[in-house]
């Protein structure tokens, strides 16, 4: 199995922006594994846990993602890959299509040696960037079956059936090994590492890809914040007593 | 800009996603001169549509249900047919997943979650990063640009002129192989009934300050009264006080009732960008300085374990009492 993941600013983080405001300012930052990703590596420990087979994680990012590959192994992943290059290392996020090749690229050279994976888990869409498109992309390329916003997976005889969450339940798919899935936080709640599992961790081996994959369309020029929205907020009342104001709003609002 | 813009409107076994047609909109507000075609997927594809030119309905046994790959190809092979100038869609779960796959078929730039979008060469867009809570500028270097807008940043009210559906379609048969309905639906489980948080006209929804399990209670309640579903936070998930599809925010759902009801919720960015498309936001909280309470429109401060009892005992009073004060 192999799950690919990113490398972002801690959910809840204060997020400033550089001077040039090209990129998001990374000093007194906490950096994690995107949530949605989080899930998949946690779904690949739980399947593994169920069918046998071994972990890979990769990142496409700049070399200090090797902690969240950490991160991945302390908590039962086995192998990990690091792809960068020069412009990753100096803070620049490649474009989707960029990403996807560059992962392609390493998918390829991984499969050479140890053959197809069963499953390759995305996120459904990185918590900074969210492209929604670069675990499609990667399928395209390997012409297998695909996809997104999953929150259930079960494996039985080379099959795996997908739920897809919708508005009043859930959506089925089945598609036939090997696959690759994007999941959604909400699969699973991810676990914690263990004190062997940090220590396995930090002895782990490292395999890093240099590479510099053709740039796509999309080129990022600068960052905005969004404009802050000065709202007059009218105070109801304070404790029990504003019920009555509540209710009154709740009926002038047509809701009642 | 003249030309041909096709918008893809989603549908479910012939129910119109309403949000899918934000992408009308989009397009309408994006190429103000161009031609816009919405284009339907399958048998039981709805059969008029407001707002548009044209209507292309692309039908072939691999397309019979929600089929992602599938789906991709036959809107990938039509505008290349009709030589389209943009795909748009807008930026829901489909959305966003049937334009990755044309983006891939065609090796072709994909702008997801687009507020806004000037053409030219290359484009000049504007979109979402943080689930909303940063912006980028951006240039789209593309000889098909696809964009999906932002869910809930084209109100479609804004835009749909007065004309009558359109209800004439031009059908199309995409080339497909058997494998292109490979990851088709195979089957449906209902778990909700009725009211669902994205369709809510209320969400009353709560956050670490609800305290438990338990403390749910009181808003189950309110919510059963007044017709709403419940919401929760991410540490409420977190916490395993609520399932995850109870979770708005950024990796949960996104939802745009007429009156938010956030119950406890700090209001951290990561849960604004969730409910901000809500018309009137409602904070009970403790925290006067809580950013929930001052990007709210109304706020009562104070702990919602005494406070929504008692808006629940004074909604009961003033029914009992028939009277609307």
């Amino acid at each position: 199995m192999l799950a690919c993941v990113k490398r972002v600013p801690a959910p809840g983080a204060q997020i400033t922006l550089t001077a040039d405001r090209r990129a998001v300012d990374a000093r007194n930052l906490a950096f994690t594994t995107s949530p949605h990703e989080e899930c998949a590596v946690e779904e690949a420990i739980r399947l593994v846990e169920t069918h046998g087979g071994d972990i890979t994680v990769l990142t496409v990012g700049p070399p200090e993602a090797e902690e969240q590959l950490r991160f991945s192994i302390s908590v039962g992943a086995q192998h990990a890959v690091l792809v960068t290059n020069d412009a990753m290392a100096g803070g620049e996020d490649p474009d989707p299509q960029a990403t996807a090749r560059a992962i392609v690229e390493a998918i390829g050279a991984l499969e050479r040696d140890n053959g197809p994976f069963d499953i390759v888990l995305f996120g459904n869409e990185s918590a900074d960037a969210g492209g929604f498109q670069v675990g499609v992309r990667v399928a395209r390329a390997l012409a297998r079956p695909m996809v997104n916003g999953i929150k259930a997976i079960e494996v039985a005889e080379g099959v795996l059936t997908a739920r897809r969450e919708c508005d009043a339940g859930f959506e089925v798919y089945r598609l036939d090994l090997p696959a690759v899935v994007g999941v959604k936080e909400g699969i699973n709640l991810p676990r914690y590492p263990t004190l062997p599992g940090r220590l396995r961790s930090k002895k782990a081996e490292m395999q890093t890809v240099t590479t510099t994959p053709a740039p796509g369309g999309l080129a990022m020029v600068r960052f905005e914040t969004p404009p802050v929205v000065v709202t007059e907020t009218a105070l109801l009342g304070t404790g029990a007593d504003a019920a009555a104001a509540v209710v009154d709003l709740i009926y002038e609002l047509g809701l009642a | 800009m003249s030309g041909l813009v096709l918008v893809f409107v989603d549908h479910d076994r012939g129910t119109i996603d309403e949000n899918a047609r934000q992408a009308q909109a989009f397009a309408r507000a994006t190429m103000p001169d161009a031609s816009i075609a919405a284009v339907v997927v399958g048998d039981d594809a709805p059969l008029s549509i407001t707002g548009v030119n044209a209507i292309y309905h692309a039908r072939h046994d691999e397309l019979r249900d929600y089929a992602p790959e599938a789906w991709g190809e036959a809107l990938h092979q039509l505008a290349v047919g009709v030589e389209a100038d943009a795909v748009v869609a807008t930026g829901t779960e489909r959305g966003n997943e049937v334009l990755a796959h044309v983006a891939a078929i065609a090796d072709q730039p994909f702008a997801a979650n687009v507020v806004n979008a000037m053409p030219g060469s290359p484009w000049q867009i504007r979109r979402t990063r943080w689930g909303g809570s940063l912006l980028e500028d951006a240039t789209l270097t593309a000889q098909l640009p696809i964009l999906s807008c932002a869910l809930h940043a084209f109100p479609i009210d804004e835009v749909l002129d007065p004309d009558p559906p359109i209800s004439h379609r031009t059908e199309f048969t995409p080339e497909l192989g058997p494998e292109a309905g490979r990851t088709r639906i195979v089957d449906r489980v209902q778990v909700a009934e009725g009211i669902t948080l994205t369709t809510a006209p209320v969400v009353v929804s709560g956050g670490r300050g609800v305290g438990s399990e338990a403390g749910f209670a009181a808003i189950e309640e309110l919510a059963g009264l007044l017709g709403a579903a419940v919401g929760c936070s991410r540490v409420v998930t977190n916490q395993g006080w609520r399932p995850h599809a109870d979770q708005v925010g950024q990796t949960g759902k996104r939802v745009a009732p007429d009156l938010y009801i956030a119950c406890g919720i700090s209001g951290a960015i990561q849960h604004w960008v969730g409910m901000q498309a809500a018309k009137h936001v409602l904070a009970i909280n403790t925290d006067p300085d809580a950013p929930m309470v001052t990007k709210a429109d109304y706020a009562v401060i104070g702990d919602l374990h005494e406070i929504v009892p008692a808006i629940v005992a004074e909604l009961r009073r003033r029914r009992r009492e028939g009277a609307p004060a």
